[in-house]
């Protein structure tokens, strides 16, 4: 977008200082922590009403279960029932369930880089076949040949977990250029990690995209760490949304604690792409609670911090809210609880009672 | 410690072997299981390979010359060792010479004058023995009995290629057109007890063909003696040995038959015995496997050391070898490792069959059942129990002549059971 | 039939290709409006306009992105790379991605892409852009590599590529874009992946020579056969991978002997792979030490006496014959 990029003031230039805050507003300032959640709390309420009842338990309900599901992992990585890379979470539920709820499953597609369990769930793979997959099994959604970071299912449009920082961006917009090439009105949501901005395919996707006018939606969960680096060591211009401008792209800021921001900036975005054919850069803000990965001993920031974003969890502040709103009551949150936990002690029952992979399989899937 | 090279037993039924062409000379390093030496046998041209790695230190037997099986035809041990002792020492024990094979004294043995006095062959020097060669040179060498120590490589540092072979063979094949030229001369024999002869090299054709036929009887080439034994006296005997004994005591004819064929095996060695490629085990016992019909099949349980046993032993270990093959409760160790087998469908009703050789052993034995028939008998009808036995002989090992030598042991033993106790 | 240079070959498959499936595009730099730095797509964004036939940014890893996506979403992209040295930036969607999604998603989303164009040496275009990277590639299951040396092989095999339901690396090679050569125009024909040719039929020595080297060879052969009576076999095994390794052994069981000529580096080369495998399943056939001649083991330098000097070449290949024939 050429013509637009040259509308823009010389003085909104990224390189004047001056003329433009450069470092990013942390809207989750531990200091203002009540502040924002009262102002949070009211626009989500605001949200919730407009929403049905159905739609709004199933979110709350696949927050829970992704909750639950990444807590047993860690139990049983421990126990060494799962191998490798393990990278969970915890924390940041409001972004898979707030974006992937917002999708056509008929025709829209998902694509996510390795953190996956949750939104591969969210997507509609069961738990049972996620934590097979886990565990190795060959009832696995990938017969045990990819584990956690690279879940797949054709079936829900789900194009995987993938495991090189920022591939899946690219791929993700092939997945869009295919979507276009045959015009079924289909859009692509392509999360990617704040890392993954960093890295060369980021910028050369946006850049295709927006010239070619995809209908794709990028969806950048900032966690605000780079494994063990924080954004703020790692990237000149920490204002994610804004790199958007680079390709003349709209970007836009989301709170990734409140789910239903979540989902309200990835409809307009889907929107965007469906009926324009346009991309969205969406920077969803959010907070790992666990370590980047089960090897990761979190040295890098201070118990603190994670308690005090812990304040303003999503899940606490979507039942808040839900709460507030008359949705649903202290029961009525326990039998969700209750199904959520019964799910995934079900997942990991059907993971440990599968059988191991035949090891003919180790040749096959290799070629077609 | 060096150790001595013995004529070894190239066929089934040879005696004495002729050296046609040492393929190492004295001084050459050897591998183990390489071959060292051709040898004339009765039947074939056979390799005779080196059983353990060293140097050839003495050559005993020149080309040409034959040897009894056992003899000895050289020495093998470290390069630069002291052999005279070995020498003296098979000098002076010409006649206490025990080998491994067969206990005969040795031939009197040629003498170091006599090996030097043989014409040497036309090999080339090859330093510290190794010799350079192309992988198809070497393998079109073996293929036509080349020995490579007589070609001299024209590849780099002496390296043989294939065009020395081929330029080889054509000289071998331009000979043949002319066999006119080949004098028809018979060379003397230098051992006293085999008839003079005329060698000729045998064709690939030959070769082939012997190949061939062996591929197609398959890795045992078995053949059948059929004998009938008359058992009257041998059921008396169990008659009379059962009337000494308990009900559950009580031994089987099948029994008698295991004792005998245990004894009649320690006669004859090459039924008790095993082919292994480049040498024959023999055993210094008869463990004798005993086939039991059970319901997935067959199972043969091993008598351990049967010859050392008494009928009523053999008997009760058969019992409970058995009942447990039946109950399924067999180790390993308890069916498998046998010396000699023997197959009995005499309860059956069968008259005669064959059995089939269980590997690695040398043979089986087919028991029939013993029927009354009448037989003529000094002019006379006479009835008799008869029973038919088919012996399965591995030939690699086992000769017409020996099979029917063990057979007959056997049968003089069930028709005179007292000589089983002689 | 017609006589039609490979460059044109590689053309009319790429046209054919595009009329029979709506899936297929073509992308890469310079492939639409310039119609190809080499050509090779002329006049395909003519025919087939913006949609199908499409340039790109100089974003090799982007657009290699694109190609895997759309190959995952079910279409069957060709991504030109205007030289296959700029597929290095692109390696980590090659490698990383392409490579394995089929094995990565238990077998649910294969892969079935064409990355194409020039590889190896060119006139003097030195270090950079001289690099010949079948030997990488070939490492790597679940790619297959694909080298043509004719014009007539050049469309069969990039026509059987492009139907492949796998990623293809399909090495072309600038040098060659000029050769003619008779070929069919059946728009059926194509030519099986993993299948060599025998393009010269011999007795003594086996030489398997693949894309540049394969004209080379079949010099060396006549030169040798006229000069020493030596007959040489040239095997070209067209697919670099899967490699039709029954027809290299069979060939060599027949001559004793083989060289084995390439462009690409010697160390970890494919030329040490064939070596491998025959030692391993002709090894008593073999009358004398394999003999290998690959580039020289430096980067690719300007000169041109030196460029000549570390790249295969008649001579070598009549030396290295003689040697293994023991002349």
């Amino acid at each position: 977008m050429p013509k637009e990029a040259a509308k823009t003031k010389r003085s909104d230039s990224p390189f004047n200082h001056k003329a433009r805050a450069i470092e990013p507003v942390d809207v989750f300032d531990p200091d203002e922590a009540q502040a924002e959640y009262l102002k949070r709390k009211k626009s989500q309420l605001a949200l919730i009403k407009k929403t049905d009842k159905a739609l709004l338990e199933e979110m709350l309900y696949q927050m829970i279960l992704g909750r639950i599901f990444e807590e047993r992992c860690a139990e049983v990585y421990r126990l060494g029932k799962i191998g490798g890379f393990c990278h969970l979470y915890i924390g940041q539920e409001a972004v898979a369930v707030g974006a992937i709820t917002a999708i056509d499953k008929k025709r829209d597609y998902v694509i996510v880089a390795y953190r996956d369990h949750v939104q591969a769930m969210v997507a509609g793979i069961s738990p049972e076949a996620v934590m097979a997959e886990l565990y190795g099994k060959a009832t696995g959604c990938v017969k045990g040949k990819g584990g956690s970071m690279h879940l797949f299912s054709k079936e829900h449009g789900f194009f995987g977990g993938h495991g090189i920082v920022g591939g899946q961006i690219g791929v993700g917009t092939g997945l869009a250029f295919a979507q276009k090439y045959r015009n079924d009105g289909g859009v692509t949501l392509c999360f990617f990690g704040e890392a993954a901005v960093n890295q060369g395919i980021f910028h050369e996707s946006l850049n295709m995209a927006q010239l070619w006018k995809l209908p794709i939606v990028y969806i950048c969960e900032n966690n605000q760490y780079g494994m063990g680096t924080s954004l703020k060591r790692a990237m000149s211009l920490a204002n994610i949304a804004r790199k958007a401008d680079s390709y003349g792209m709209y970007g836009e800021f989301v709170d990734g604690m409140d789910v239903m921001a979540v989902r309200q900036a990835t409809m307009k975005a889907i929107e965007r792409a469906r009926n324009e054919s346009l991309p969205s850069l969406l920077e969803v803000r959010c907070y790992r609670y666990m370590g980047h990965s089960m090897s990761d001993p979190g040295k890098y920031r201070t118990v603190e911090e994670i308690k005090k974003y812990q304040q303003r969890d999503p899940i606490l502040l979507f039942k808040d809210s839900l709460k507030e709103a008359g949705v649903f009551d202290d029961s009525e949150f326990e039998q969700i609880e209750q199904r959520a936990r019964k799910r995934v002690e079900e997942a990991v029952e059907f993971a440990e009672k599968s059988p191991f992979p035949s090891e003919d399989e180790l040749l096959t899937d290799v070629l077609v | 410690m060096a150790s001595k090279i013995f004529m070894p037993k190239l066929s089934p039924t040879m005696e004495e072997g002729q050296i046609s062409r040492w393929l190492k000379k004295e001084g050459d390093e050897v591998q183990l299981n390489e071959p060292i030496a051709e040898v004339d046998t009765d039947k074939a041209t056979m390799e005779m390979t080196a059983l353990e790695s060293g140097v050839l230190l003495k050559i005993l037997v020149p080309e040409g010359a034959s040897a009894k099986l056992g003899q000895i035809i050289g020495i093998i041990g470290k390069k630069g060792e002291d052999i005279s002792q070995i020498l003296a020492e098979i000098n002076s024990a010409e006649s206490a010479e025990k080998t491994s094979f067969e206990k005969e004294p040795a031939q009197p043995l040629e003498t170091a004058e006599t090996v030097s006095e043989q014409p040497s062959t036309s090999t080339t020097t090859v330093e510290d023995g190794r010799i350079f060669v192309s992988p198809i040179a070497a393998r079109m060498a073996a293929e036509h009995g080349i020995d490579l120590k007589t070609v001299k490589g024209s590849g780099p540092g002496g390296r043989i290629i294939k065009r020395d072979i081929e330029q080889l063979l054509a000289k071998v094949e331009h000979k043949k057109e002319i066999p006119a030229v080949l004098p028809q001369v018979f060379k003397p024999a230098e051992a006293t007890s085999v008839s003079a002869y005329r060698e000729e090299a045998t064709t690939p054709m030959r070769r082939t063909i012997a190949t061939r036929l062996a591929q197609s009887i398959g890795p045992i080439p078995t053949f059948y003696l059929t004998v009938e034994i008359e058992m009257d006296r041998a059921i008396e005997f169990r008659q009379q040995i059962n009337t000494r004994l308990t009900e559950e005591e009580k031994v089987s004819l099948n029994d008698i038959i295991v004792k005998a064929a245990a004894m009649a095996l320690m006669k004859h060695p090459f039924v008790n015995s095993s082919y292994r490629d480049d040498k024959i085990r023999f055993y210094e016992d008869a463990d004798i496997g005993v086939a039991v019909a059970i319901d997935e099949g067959l199972i043969t349980p091993v008598i351990r050391k049967a010859n050392r046993k008494g009928i009523l032993e053999i008997s009760r270990e058969i019992k409970q070898l058995a009942t447990r093959a039946r109950e399924k409760k067999l180790q390993p160790e308890e069916y498998t490792g046998a010396t000699f087998s023997i197959s009995n469908l005499g309860m059956f009703g069968i008259k005669q069959f064959t059995a089939i050789i269980n590997p690695p052993e040398a043979a089986i034995l087919a028991v029939g059942s013993a029927m009354q028939i009448p037989v003529a008998r000094n002019g006379n009808v006479e009835i008799h129990s008869i029973m038919h036995v088919t012996m399965s002989c591995d030939h690699r090992v086992i000769d017409g002549a020996t099979g029917a030598r063990f057979l007959q042991t056997f049968k003089q033993m069930l028709e005179d059971p007292i000589s089983m106790l002689l | 039939m017609a006589e039609l240079t490979m460059r044109d070959a590689l053309n009319q498959a790429l046209r054919e290709e595009l009329l029979r499936d709506e899936r297929v595009f073509i992308m890469g730099e310079e492939v639409a409006q310039y119609d190809g730095a080499y050509k090779v797509t002329r006049g395909l964004w003519r025919e087939f306009g913006d949609k199908r036939v499409i340039d790109t940014p100089i974003s090799e890893l982007g657009f290699a992105a694109i190609g895997v996506g759309a190959a995952m979403a079910g279409l069957r992209p060709v991504i030109e790379f205007m030289t296959w040295n700029f597929s290095i930036l692109a390696a980590d969607q090659i490698i990383n991605h392409a490579a394995k999604m089929l094995y990565m998603s238990g077998g649910q989303f294969n892969i079935p892409i064409v990355f194409r164009g020039p590889n190896g040496s060119a006139y003097q275009v030195s270090s950079q852009h001289s690099q010949a990277l079948e030997a990488m590639y070939a490492n790597f299951p679940g790619l297959k590599v694909v080298m043509p040396s004719t014009p007539a092989d050049a469309k069969g095999l990039l026509k059987s590529a492009i139907r492949d339901d796998n990623p293809v690396i399909f090495l072309e090679q600038e040098k060659l874009y000029g050769t003619k050569g008779e070929v069919p125009d059946d728009p059926d024909f194509t030519i099986p992946l993993g299948v060599a040719d025998v393009k010269r039929q011999g007795k003594d020595c086996t030489i398997v020579a693949r894309s540049l080297t394969v004209p080379i060879a079949l010099q060396a052969a006549e030169k040798i056969e006229k000069e020493y009576g030596v007959s040489c076999e040239v095997v070209d095994p067209r697919t670099i991978k899967p490699l039709d390794i029954d027809t290299i052994v069979n060939s060599v069981k027949k001559t004793n002997r083989l060289v084995i000529v390439e462009e690409s580096h010697q160390f970890c080369g494919v030329a040490a792979e064939i070596t491998a495998q025959v030692n391993e399943k002709a090894f008593d056939y073999l009358d004398a030490p394999i003999k290998r001649i690959s580039s020289a083991e430096a980067p690719m330098p300007y000169a041109r006496n030196l460029e000549a000097a570390a790249l295969p070449d008649v001579a070598k290949i009549v030396a290295a014959v003689k040697e293994v024939c023991y002349l």
